[in-house]
């Protein structure tokens, strides 16, 4: 407790908040009586928040200073020790911060459990300034969101960018991004990672062998019998852990063909939703992969990593996956120098799709927060800010293999890595048919282990594409019925 | 009675620091658990909303739940069985179970290696053991030892992708956790035999009796008080489950979430789903449970003993 009474602004008021934050504890440690006092005492109504909002330290609105953050607070950073490691913030984002803030002290601290350190002091309402709250033990967003207990994001996406003072933030962003974080209409999560979703496939045995990249379910089908012929399997998924990762190849296509609406019914958990003749079709090229016995023999009993890793190996040639695919297997990458992979479009369902073949699934991922109760929350934002620049974001790129959600920041970026190289590409190729859907993220025991375990059902063949439609809609139905549920919506 | 009055000051003074500490970490604990049960706490805030007994209800409809609860009870009833079963036989040849050479009473052939040997998965962590036993089921080509096995000696009939085969993952639990109980059994019955003095053995050997018959009639009675205790400490160890299962199946207690238990889904309940309230709700299932079995085996047990006293 001694680092936060020293960190505790001078601003009015606070006390009395610190002192109720100590009481709450202490309610919560004497048990019953005590707890009954502390809610009492702590409210926890829309009021609060709006009171601690007021007694955030401010400082002078310029336009050096747009978000008006006070220029001699500490801001408190907690960064997610994983697969991007938590150098991009010491030795790039918080240079760049420095810069322009030289008298501002950044408190920085990385953590690989991010829960077990932060559970705690949300209780105690003593978080920090900024999280990137991300991992295994990511507290669920969508719950903190529904307790009140992260700021509202809006003051830094209509401020004016880090670089242009007449662009806002949210003018440099990539579409979607803002949308991403957003619940019940409000912004609430920057995600700065933009992932770019795909097949991700053999190019060294695709080339060797003189197999055309499919471009139709038709053609699929017929590279799929040639490479099964030559004792190579076709496929290979996410096995056991995540069979789930199939329906992003599922959904995709289905929207290829029928448009982005039948995205929103999901989403909205329209009833019937999942029925519609466009998933079905797409649900039943899915399943032929199992009835031809296209995927990798064994993998619906596999750890995922052990079935990416054959596919690195050269044992499969499609894997659905996400582009992080390329770093999480760089190890198994690493083995064989010749081997080169690339990320293709799904291919389309039939001739007359709405939407083109270059159509992709991304979306803006690697959430960073700041707390409503932080000591400093405009100092936080002042680091998203940072984090936004164009110098911040490149060297994101640069640094740790993986796009941005600024737009352009990647351009003229050299990528070593092949995939994510053809990612980019395919990206740009994409143009404005973005496409993604919203509620793995809204509802996560929809997608886990709801939808997942009617999807792993019908990989095995389990199911028919009758019965996978019958789970999939009883899924969504107990997400719609579950008053405890905070429902989301969107329009297009 | 009055000369011994003075002294309640002083063993007071001496008993209230531990049971106040007790007081505060052990009882206090169940207290709140039991509270938090009966609120909608998300885990994450300072406040929580007294919502009654709504937690139970759901926990009444809740079939995911039910399947976990069936699986401890399998869990409950045949790795204590499994494992005293095994841990006696192999106790009993160890230290008596040996062919009589020269008179004297002694265990099998190696049996000092074997106590070793035995000895081997009680110094594994769990996460290991966990680990290890997911590769023994892993498909061939993911380096599964058994299929691999199974293929070498012909048996590739027999060869199954058995993690992703529901009705098998909670019978594979029971095998993990018999695997890594029952040396530490094995160590606890032996020292009871061990304690048992020689010349009953060696007066049943003289009378004739098979080693099928000492064990029956000599050693498990001789040995009942250890079995008792080891009898409710694994039936209080099997209602956890929780590492194996979270380890070896996931979050989700496996393919269809067949291999669930009541530890896993406290933890998916609590730091998946935000939900400490109805986590808490599980826990206290949990601790009636737990406190229902010991009591059942306790009582069950003591009636044995005295028949065979």
């Amino acid at each position: 407790m001694s680092s936060s009474i020293e960190r505790t602004p001078a601003a009015a008021g606070t006390d009395r908040r610190t002192f109720l934050q100590r009481v709450a504890l202490t309610g919560v440690a004497l048990g019953p009586g005590g707890a009954f006092l502390a809610s009492c005492a702590t409210g926890g109504d829309g009021d609060d928040a709006e009171d601690e909002a007021t007694e955030a330290p401010t400082g002078d609105v310029s336009e050096e200073n747009p978000l008006g953050i006070p220029t001699d607070q500490p801001i408190e950073v907690y960064i997610f020790d994983g697969g991007f490691g938590d150098e991009y913030a010491t030795e790039l984002h918080q240079p760049i911060f420095h810069e322009r803030w030289p008298d501002i002290e950044i408190d920085h601290h990385a953590a690989v459990d991010i829960g077990a350190e932060l559970q705690a002091r949300f209780v105690a309402g003593d978080p920090p300034d900024f999280i990137n709250n991300s991992g295994d033990g990511q507290m669920d967003p969508g719950q903190l969101i529904s307790d009140g207990l992260l700021a509202d994001l809006t003051p830094l996406f209509d401020a004016p960018s880090w670089d242009d003072p007449n662009v806002t933030v949210r003018d440099t962003l990539l579409p979607g991004t803002i949308e991403s974080g957003t619940r019940d209409g409000k912004p609430y999560v920057l995600n700065y990672a933009f992932t770019v979703f795909g097949l991700w496939f053999n190019q060294t045995l695709m080339d060797e062998n003189g197999w055309p990249v499919p471009t139709t379910w038709q053609e699929m089908m017929d590279v799929c019998a040639d490479i099964a012929a030559t004792g190579i399997a076709p496929w290979v998924y996410q096995g056991v852990t995540a069979p789930r990762y199939m329906n992003w190849p599922l959904l995709s296509m289905a929207t290829k063909l029928a448009g982005p609406e039948i995205l929103v019914a999901i989403d909205n958990l329209e009833p019937g939703a999942w029925g519609h003749e466009a998933i079905k079709e797409s649900a039943a090229a899915i399943r032929s992969l199992r009835e031809n016995n296209y995927f990798l023999p064994g993998v619906e009993g596999m750890e995922f990593r052990d079935a990416q890793g054959l596919w690195a190996r050269g044992e499969a040639v499609f894997c659905p996956s996400g582009s992080w695919l390329e770093n999480e297997e760089a190890d198994a990458i690493a083995e064989n120098p010749t081997f080169q992979l690339a990320m293709m479009p799904e291919p389309l369902l039939s001739e007359d799709s709405v939407m083109p073949l270059e159509t992709v699934r991304a979306t803006a991922g690697e959430p960073y927060v700041v707390p409503a109760d932080a000591k400093n929350p405009l100092g936080g934002m002042e680091y998203m800010r940072a984090m936004l620049s164009m110098e911040g974001a490149r060297g994101f790129t640069e640094r740790v293999t993986s796009l941005t959600s600024v737009a352009g920041a990647s351009e003229g970026v050299q990528i070593e890595a092949p995939g994510l190289a053809s990612a980019q590409a395919a990206l740009q190729a994409a143009g404005d048919n973005v496409i993604n859907w919203f509620y793995p993220s809204w509802y996560g025991t929809m997608e886990n282990p709801g939808i997942d375990q009617a999807t792993g059902a019908l990989l095995r063949a389990e199911l028919t594409v009758d019965q996978w439609v019958e789970q999939c809609e009883a899924v969504a139905t107990e997400i719609r019925e579950d008053d405890s549920i905070v429902k989301q919506t969107r329009e297009g | 009675m009055n000369m011994r009055h003075g002294k309640y000051p002083f063993i007071l003074a001496f008993l209230l620091p531990p049971v106040g500490i007790y007081a505060i970490y052990m009882l206090s604990p169940y207290v709140q658990a039991i509270y938090i049960s009966m609120t909608d706490w998300s885990g994450l805030t300072a406040a929580q909303t007294f919502i009654g007994f709504d937690n139970y209800v759901e926990m009444w409809n809740d079939d995911q739940l039910r399947k976990a609860l069936w699986n401890n009870l399998i869990l409950v009833l045949v790795v204590p069985v499994l494992t005293l079963l095994l841990g006696l036989f192999f106790a009993s040849m160890l230290n008596v179970g040996g062919r009589n050479r020269g008179g004297a009473v002694t265990g099998v052939r190696g049996s000092s290696i074997y106590k070793v040997v035995y000895f081997f998965p009680q110094v594994l962590s769990v996460a290991i053991i966990g680990i290890v036993f997911k590769y023994v089921f892993a498909p061939e080509n993911a380096g599964g030892i058994l299929n691999r096995v199974l293929g070498a000696v012909g048996l590739d009939g027999l060869q199954r992708l058995w993690l992703a085969e529901p009705n098998y993952l909670i019978w594979i639990i029971v095998l993990v956790m018999t695997w890594s109980f029952v040396g530490f059994y094995v160590v606890l019955f032996s020292a009871a035999m061990q304690s048992i003095p020689r010349d009953i053995y060696e007066a049943a050997l003289l009378d004739g009796s098979s080693r099928l018959t000492t064990f029956r009639k000599i050693t498990v009675p001789l040995v009942w008080d250890t079995v008792q205790v080891g009898w409710v400490y694994m039936a209080i160890q099997a209602m956890d489950g929780f590492a194996t299962v979270h380890i070896m199946l996931g979050i989700n207690g496996g393919v269809e979430g067949a291999g669930d238990v009541l530890g896993v889904a406290m933890y998916r309940e609590a730091f998946a789903e935000a939900d400490f309230g109805y986590a808490a709700a599980i826990g206290v299932l949990m601790l009636v449970l737990t406190m229902v079995v010991a009591v059942v085996f306790m009582r069950g047990l003591r009636r044995e003993r005295v028949e065979l006293a």
